[in-house]
């Protein structure tokens, strides 16, 4: 536990290290919420009930996505896949500490940084122009909780991708159909709620929901009692499935490991 | 004049080559680009799904704005790349070598960075617009065959320019890199909708004075005739090129003040 501690405090501090590539980051999410917000907003001009989410709701969610975009790391990660690449990953399979332990304590570092110093000033920002949604006390522990999740299903779902490059030179190939469809079917594009049923369907039955749209909903107070807990436990599933099968991905990986030079 | 044309075929067909001799990795690498520009038509799939009109625009017209924003988009990252390798340069000095050799430092930026995959967006932007233009009833007469003509090489130009500005700021903030893509990424997410439908203070900044209205926006209201919600005379719908022909200036200025703001690192 200790040692998770440890790691966790460098996965902080490398993001720490940029302020200014903080500040642009900031930046950047700020315009694509408003962009967003704005497009969204034209939608409810002729109606104002879309799957169950009102105007609020939907300028809500969009900051939060962008607020979350980075504690959940949506876009390519790939850090594991370049230690598989050139080698280094021999190193951290001879060390004393699993690496999907290593990358999930490190994730857990980087997560609380990108959540207060990415997340929250996007979503003041547009707080100062539009009129958001606010959870009651007890959703905003599970707002919390789930975020907490969603950044574990993440990681799972980045380690097993990334795991990828045991048999493959290049991942990129495999890095960019698990970003399109991570980001179609997580909500990050757009909010699950404007989805058509059958879509909608399918992506409350696919994994990636749990990395966005359920803590933004759970934040929208849209799910009450046993449904609460049972979309927190379903993500609490994702999360466990995600990291069992890039422990199995690991193991076979090591067998299949050649190291060239070195 | 011809010189440095025939330098930079040179410099982009060193590259076209080395990324040919993986070929596996070049083919992924461009299907992977194609299928996941798919995300961003699929978002406005999804948003005339449960909308007839966005303002006064219905989802074939939103088609076309957006396959031109995407092919404008991808042939820009193809041409001077996307500017994302010279903060680097800044970062740990080697800009010093750009700044000996006898060229300008933006040719050199630009000429080395020439990814054959950024074709694989405007495919999927180019299928898009086949798939749209027949049924657009778009009445082509010779002045609206010419701005369709112009209006690709207008809008990456324009895209280059912000592009090249927001790059500029790598020279105060040598890790700020991600500051450009408010406007490269955000530029494309902007001009692939009507501009009407944004806020005022949104529209003046995003679209005016970046001028990112030009892109798409106002060429397109002249091909699909059709009238500026905002009142703005209908001889703004030309002006592409003349905005594209400024903001190239004002970029070009603007990369030599930077320029000379850099201070090396020691590389």
């Amino acid at each position: 536990m200790r040692l998770d501690w440890e790691i966790a405090k460098v996965g902080w501090r490398r993001y720490a290290a940029y302020p200014w590539a903080t500040a642009a980051g900031i930046f950047t999410n700020t315009v694509f919420g408003f962009i967003q917000a704005y497009i969204l907003l034209a939608v409810y001009e002729h109606r104002s009930d879309v799957g169950g989410y009102d105007a609020t709701d939907t300028l809500t969610y969009v900051f939060l996505a962008q607020a979350l975009i980075m504690t959940v790391y949506m876009f390519g990660w790939q850090e594991l896949a370049l230690r598989i690449r050139d080698g280094s990953i021999a190193t951290d399979l001879s060390r004393p500490l699993d690496p999907q332990r290593y990358w999930l304590a490190y994730d857990l570092g980087r997560a609380p940084y990108h959540f207060v110093f990415r997340g929250v000033l996007p979503f003041v920002f547009g707080a100062l122009v539009f009129a958001f949604h606010y959870p009651t006390v007890p959703d905003a522990f599970a707002f919390v909780l789930s975020v907490v999740l969603a950044v574990i299903v993440s990681l799972g779902f980045r380690f097993l991708y990334n795991s990828s490059a045991f048999w493959f030179v290049d991942v990129r190939g495999v890095m960019m159909v698990s970003l399109t469809v991570s980001l179609f079917f997580s909500g990050m594009v757009m909010p699950l709620s404007f989805f058509p049923s059958w879509l909608r369907t399918l992506a409350h039955a696919l994994p990636f929901a749990s990395i966005m749209q359920t803590p933004i909903d759970i934040w929208l107070g849209k799910h009450h009692g046993a449904a609460l807990v049972g979309v927190i436990a379903l993500q609490a599933f994702w999360g466990l499935v995600f990291l069992g099968l890039g422990r199995l991905t690991l193991r076979a990986g090591r067998q299949k490991l050649v190291i060239q030079g070195g | 004049m011809v010189e440095p044309v025939l330098l930079w075929r040179r410099l982009v067909g060193a590259q076209i080559r080395s990324q040919f001799q993986y070929r596996v990795s070049f083919v992924l690498d461009l299907a992977g680009n194609f299928l996941i520009s798919f995300v961003d038509f699929l978002a406005v799939l999804v948003i005339f799904h449960n909308v007839h009109r966005l303002g006064t625009w219905n989802v074939r017209e939103v088609a076309f704005l957006y396959a031109f924003s995407s092919i404008s988009f991808a042939l820009t990252d193809l041409v001077i790349g996307h500017l994302d390798q010279f903060p680097q340069k800044i970062r740990d000095g080697t800009f010093d070598i750009l700044l000996v050799r006898p060229r300008s430092t933006l040719f050199q930026v630009i000429g080395s960075d020439f990814q054959m995959r950024r074709l694989g967006k405007a495919i999927q932007g180019a299928i898009v617009l086949a798939y749209v233009i027949g049924s657009l009833h778009v009445q082509w007469d010779a002045g609206r065959i010419a701005m369709f003509v112009v209006m690709v090489p207008a809008a990456i130009v324009i895209f280059s320019s912000v592009w090249v500005v927001a790059g500029c700021l790598a020279f105060w903030t040598t890790d700020g890199g991600e500051f450009a893509n408010a406007f490269t990424y955000g530029g494309n997410f902007l001009a692939q909708y009507p501009i009407d439908i944004l806020s005022v203070w949104l529209r003046r900044f995003l679209a005016y004075i970046v001028p990112l209205a030009f892109v798409c926006y106002f060429p397109a209201l002249y091909i699909l005739d059709k009238r500026d919600t905002l009142g703005l005379p209908r001889f703004v719908d030309f002006l592409s090129p003349v905005v594209a022909l400024v903001a190239a200036g004002v970029a070009g200025v603007t990369w030599q003040f930077a320029v000379r703001h850099y201070r090396s690192a020691g590389g």
